[in-house]
């Protein structure tokens, strides 16, 4: 019986047996490897190089690592990641919650379920855009003459605070962690929603009945019962956010200075603006160690949350 | 949280109507206040929308004038159509849906293929082979940029829609073997008992009997690869140089901060870029919006 558990789900008979399968695995993992698991080693081997792209790579061992380590525009390209992690991650979960909840428990309920669900696909629009597009929509409204936002200041007497949105050094970060907040805070809202479908409703009435205000119960039963999916919604933004390139490159191109620079479009400029392919790898690779890392932190922080619940219990 | 979860259930009030009922007539004034701030957070998000609508039909002298909030005061289409014109954008429109289209059926069939053999199959070391996949599904595409770049340019496929086609085919299926895998391992083992007493081999079972039956999952796959694959940029715009096999984000955002381009072109030009998402939203909310909630629980 054991050994029949880890059988397939298929009988067979006679010749071959479970290691036929590896057949439907040969595309798979044929393109797997050409197209992901080389370029990923060569990348990590061309970091000890450098290379501008026509002449041979030259070994140059970790020069570039050390490079790396006393670069003030990688840097400021990391710390900016931390502002896109509260622009996807931060202000999107918890904004996501809340708006999950309003339209489940009380605009669902009491003025009916089709409103809730127009609603949640009003947030969820901006989510189906490219992100570039995005950007450029947003882009759009911020232009610096005669942009839609200024030009509304300017009519209701706020001239004075018409702005160079995204030209300036101390609104350029603010106006893409806008864009992106804009563009993701659909996606918690429709995964919280459907989490909230699993929440007892016989809880929540008896939560009432001993006293406990909405933000109480909010507390105690909802975030505790859609902590999966809080989880998962964390995890995939963050990874997104130390990703984000297109906005970026549609809006500043990291400037102006290195105020709005990340990881990602340091690396692209690297690789096709200077032709410092060695360079260029470091970045990129640093930055898959980061995302590998954060996920690693998650998933134990996940693990250790689910553990002291079964043991609280 | 004990105290509350202990609470008897049946301390709720009896022979009244049920609560659900109870709580819709009863909407108090704080109710309003809630359902009035979801509203304007509503009209908030749609507001970028309402605004690109608009002024991609005023000419700029009437921009100038009216402003952005004013309706266009007679309808222009010089802008649309200058840029539609500029960027050839049936071709464009063509080349997305054709790049995407591809990618979506291969990554599909991949994603069948691999998943027929963990989640079925059970092969040895299927986790470690799962893991991998995840992999290439979470790594950043940086870190594959350049030496892809040289690979292809190097067999021929750079500056080629092909080469995009390969590069997210492997992706998108990484994503797809993830998930399928994990909906295969579930298969109802009396099905594919019946199937092979019948005298069907492996490869007929997979086409005849796993694949229809998994055709709703496959089916949200489909549009997921599609959305997901038109609505990527880096790679795209480092692989596409040429004009002509660009694909829609690419083709719209290297024109932006153009000379020729004034305000109500721009306008217009982003307007291009949100119609052919907003199209495939409205054909496709209902499977969209289920899709990523069976892809989250996973």
């Amino acid at each position: 019986m054991t050994r029949l558990a880890d059988e397939g789900l298929i009988p067979h008979r006679g010749k071959g047996g479970r290691a036929v399968y590896w057949l439907y695995l040969v595309p798979g993992l044929v393109l797997l490897t050409l197209i992901v698991l080389v370029p990923l080693v060569w990348n990590v081997l061309l970091t000890f190089t450098e290379w501008r792209g026509i002449r041979p790579p030259e070994f140059i061992g970790l020069e570039n690592w050390i490079e790396l380590a006393g670069d003030t525009t990688f840097w400021a390209s990391f710390r900016n990641s931390v502002a896109m992690i509260i622009a996807m991650v931060i202000v999107p979960t918890l904004l996501g919650l809340v708006l999950a909840a309003m339209l489940f428990d009380l605009v669902g309920k009491k003025f009916g379920g089709r409103l809730a669900s127009f609603m949640r696909a009003t947030y969820y629009l901006p989510q189906v855009l490219p992100v570039v597009v995005a950007g450029i929509v947003i882009g759009w409204i911020l232009r610096p003459e005669n942009g839609a936002l200024n030009t509304i200041l300017t009519d209701l007497g706020l001239g004075a605070l018409a702005h160079n949105w995204l030209g300036s050094p101390d609104t350029a970060l603010l106006s893409i962690m806008v864009v992106l907040v804009w563009v993701q805070i659909g996606y918690p809202v429709v995964i919280f929603m459907a989490a909230l479908q699993r929440v007892d409703p016989e809880l929540y009435e008896a939560a009432e009945l001993d006293g406990a205000n909405w933000f109480q119960r909010f507390r105690a039963i909802t975030v505790s019962v859609i902590r999966p999916e809080i989880f998962v919604v964390t995890l995939t933004c963050t990874i997104a956010a130390m990703k984000v390139f297109g906005p970026i490159f549609v809006l500043t191109r990291g400037g102006p200075g290195d105020s709005t620079m990340v990881p990602s479009y340091y690396a692209y400029s690297e690789f096709f603006q200077s032709q410092q392919v060695g360079y260029g790898a470091t970045i990129a690779t640093a930055l898959t160690i980061v995302i590998c890392v954060l996920v690693v932190l998650f998933i134990r922080a996940q693990n250790a949350v689910e553990k002291r619940e079964r043991s609280g219990l | 949280m004990s105290a509350l979860t202990n609470a008897p259930a049946g301390a709720v009030p009896t022979g009244e109507p049920a609560p659900k009922r109870r709580n819709r007539r009863r909407r108090r004034p704080a109710d309003w206040v809630i359902l009035a701030l979801a509203i304007v957070f509503g009209v908030l998000i749609a507001f970028p929308f309402l605004l690109i609508v608009i002024n991609s039909f005023k000419s700029p002298a009437d921009y100038a004038t009216g402003g952005p909030l004013a309706l266009p005061t007679e309808l222009y289409f010089d802008g649309l159509v200058n840029f539609w014109e500029r960027v050839n954008f049936p071709e464009k429109l063509w080349n997305s849906i054709y790049t995407s289209g591809l990618v979506a059926l291969f990554a599909v069939v991949i994603s069948v293929l691999n998943a027929f053999a963990i989640g079925i199959g059970r092969v040895r070391g299927r986790t470690w082979i799962i893991v991998l996949f995840l992999l290439a599904n979470m790594l950043p595409q940086e870190a594959l940029l350049y030496p892809l770049y040289y690979m292809f340019k190097e067999v021929g496929l750079y500056n080629t829609t092909w080469a995009i086609i390969i590069i997210f085919t492997v992706i998108q299926s990484a994503f797809g073997t993830y998930l399928l895998a994990s909906v295969y391992g579930t298969f109802p083992k009396e099905v594919l008992e019946a199937a092979a007493l019948d005298g069907a081999n492996r490869w007929q079972i997979l086409w005849r009997v796993v694949v229809p039956i998994s055709r709703p999952t496959l089916s949200v796959l489909l549009i997921f690869f599609f959305i997901w694959t038109w609505n990527e940029f880096l790679i795209p715009l480092t692989f596409l140089v040429s004009n002509d096999n660009q694909t829609v984000p690419v083709a719209i955002s290297v024109l932006q901060g153009d000379r020729l381009m004034d305000v109500t072109t721009t306008s217009a030009s982003a307007l291009l870029g949100v119609i052919p998402t907003l199209i495939f939203f409205f054909i496709f909310q209902r499977t969209l919006t289920r899709g990523i909630t069976a892809g989250a629980v996973k």
